[in-house]
């Protein structure tokens, strides 16, 4: 949406500070927007609340130590956190999981997408204002992490994996479980789309809001399903198969005007294809080891190395830089919702203030991500 | 790959695979007309920076900059590494790619990297008032802890530090105080 050149320079243009206390920002964002009447002429955001210092922190620790420190950084997708360093470690080392380990890695996170994906769709449409759909959400979210407590004891800063393989061997009654839940589920989200997709209030509120070309998409290095609404059909699982995911059939959904309702729909459809992995997946877990052959201290040879993993926010990379000590020489991690947010920008030019939560929302930012 | 070499004969470094991951190695002098051809040429156009960062290496040229690049055509990263001296400044790359503007800000608040041409560089993590740049190597963490308490709290830490405590064993460059 373009704005009128002569309100640019009106007196009548106000800044209004949204956050960091605001139930709409998902954390600990503030967002300076700068308003004419209700429509937002600019928007800045300002982050770094919740620095932690997790890079500084990867110099300090070895690299077995550093993988519970990473689960605390995009909190509600633990272990795609997990998985990613892992492999890029294991990469780096010239070492494979092995291939029992590999299959329980990709169903606890396609499990993990599947919350990630429905804290999402809860808080987001709470944001716009359906309640009910909150509700449901959590409903099924509670089943996947029944299954994580029941794994690894743990429900949200899980620490999954070991670099080699995973710690644990699945418990009596996994099968059956992750079966039962994933047969379940399609209907499940059935019934989310019949209180949003066609509701009229949702579309009003979503169809046309932070639209955002393919080609813009691409230039501000959107990831994730925020790419894939706007129809760049791009998935690191099908683009750089990692883990086992060539063994897998499933499908990249992707929009067609990049709008706010498209990124629902991809969420949506990504969902279901999350259940179709670990349908998948369930039924051929192999037997053998889950841990490859290792020594206890590990130490990579020197040099460096990029490893990236689709994130349920988009793609999750590890560059590390290792001096062949048991510490990484620098640990940089290249979050997606930390450059996700930079289109928010782009995005609410335009638009309403009711918008801009709207917009936040379809961003799927976590903020224990953004300021690391 | 060959491209770049002929282009930019003067400014190439060096080229090198690790772990069957690509990287090349420039000047940093053209590094702005260096990324836009990378951007724009049809053998193999990068049009997505996925990442750019820095590492530290406290010898003569301390900071290694790097940028991770992808092209969607080829399905293929490629890493463009440069190195610059302290007080030296890079060209900014946010007109080849619009993200590069917080990551280099990012890089910036972190490690001090002075970007020229860059529309808004300012500290993005870190508060604006905060002094020195922590992922450098030779950052005093608990010196920095011990005057940020008394600063604040007006009380001792308690905590031990050492100047020169860094890992590599750089001279620190923030006496204490007192």
């Amino acid at each position: 949406m373009s704005i009128k050149e002569e309100t640019l320079f009106d007196a009548s243009e106000i800044t209004v500070s949204m956050g960091p206390q605001h139930p709409s920002t998902h954390g600990v964002l503030q967002v300076k927007l700068k308003l004419d009447g209700e429509r937002v002429i600019d928007a800045e955001c300002v982050i770094g609340y919740l620095h932690r210092g997790v890079e500084k922190l990867g110099e300090a620790q070895t690299y077995g130590q550093y993988v519970p420190t990473l689960d605390r950084m995009d909190y509600i997708a633990a272990v795609s956190n997990c998985l990613g360093y892992c492999e890029t470690i294991e990469k780096l080392l010239g070492i494979q999981a092995p291939p029992r380990a590999q299959y329980i890695r990709v169903i606890m996170t396609e499990l993990n997408r599947i919350t990630s994906h429905l804290l999402w769709l809860g808080t987001h449409a709470l944001d716009i204002g359906a309640m009910t759909v909150f509700l449901y959400c959590f409903r099924e979210r509670e089943e996947i992490l029944k299954i994580f407590e029941n794994y690894c004891g743990a429900r949200l800063t899980t620490h999954m994996f070991r670099i080699g393989g995973t710690q644990y061997e699945i418990y009596e009654g996994f099968h059956d479980q992750v079966r039962a839940f994933v047969k379940d589920f399609p209907k499940k989200v059935d019934e989310y789309e019949t209180l949003l997709t066609e509701n009229r209030i949702w579309i009003g509120r979503t169809r046309g809001v932070g639209v955002i070309s393919g080609k813009d998409a691409i230039d501000l290095g959107l990831t994730g399903p925020s790419l894939r609404g706007s129809g760049v059909e791009w998935d690191l699982r099908k683009a750089k198969p990692y883990a086992v995911y060539s063994d897998f059939q499933f499908d990249i959904p992707t929009g067609e005007k990049g709008d706010t309702y498209d990124r629902y729909m991809v969420r949506i459809e990504e969902m279901r294809q999350s259940a179709r992995i670990v349908s998948q997946a369930v039924e051929k877990i192999p037997d053998g080891p889950i841990m490859a052959k290792l020594s206890k201290i590990i130490k990579p040879p020197v040099g460096d190395i990029y490893h990236s993993i689709e994130a349920p926010k988009g793609e999750l990379g590890y560059y590390i830089v290792s001096d062949g000590s048991t510490q990484s020489y620098r640990s940089r991690i290249r979050p997606p919702s930390f450059v996700n947010l930079q289109a928010l920008k782009k995005m609410v030019a335009g638009h309403m203030v009711a918008d801009v939560v709207a917009i936040i929302g379809t961003l799927d930012i976590v903020l224990g991500e953004i300021d690391r | 790959m060959d491209a770049i070499k002929e282009k930019f004969g003067s400014e190439f470094v060096k080229s090198y695979s690790f772990i069957g991951q690509n990287n090349i190695e420039m000047k940093k002098d053209r590094i702005g007309e260096i990324m836009r051809f990378l951007r724009d040429n049809t053998i193999m156009p990068f049009s997505y920076l996925v990442d750019e960062t820095a590492v530290h290496w406290p010898k003569d040229e301390q900071f290694e900059i790097v940028y991770i690049l992808y092209s969607f055509e080829k399905n293929e990263y490629l890493r463009a590494k440069t190195r610059i001296k302290e007080y030296e400044s890079l060209e900014s790359v946010t007109s080849v790619w619009t993200t590069a503007d917080w990551l280099e800000r990012e890089v910036y608040d972190m490690f001090g990297v002075q970007y020229a041409n860059h529309p808004n560089l300012k500290r993005i993590l870190l508060p604006e008032d905060w002094v020195g740049y922590p992922l450098r190597k030779d950052y005093n963490i608990r010196l920095q802890d011990v005057e940020w308490v008394r600063k604040h709290l007006g009380i001792d830490s308690g905590q031990k530090y050492y100047v020169g405590e860094a890992r590599h064993e750089m001279p620190d460059y923030r006496t204490p105080q007192d």
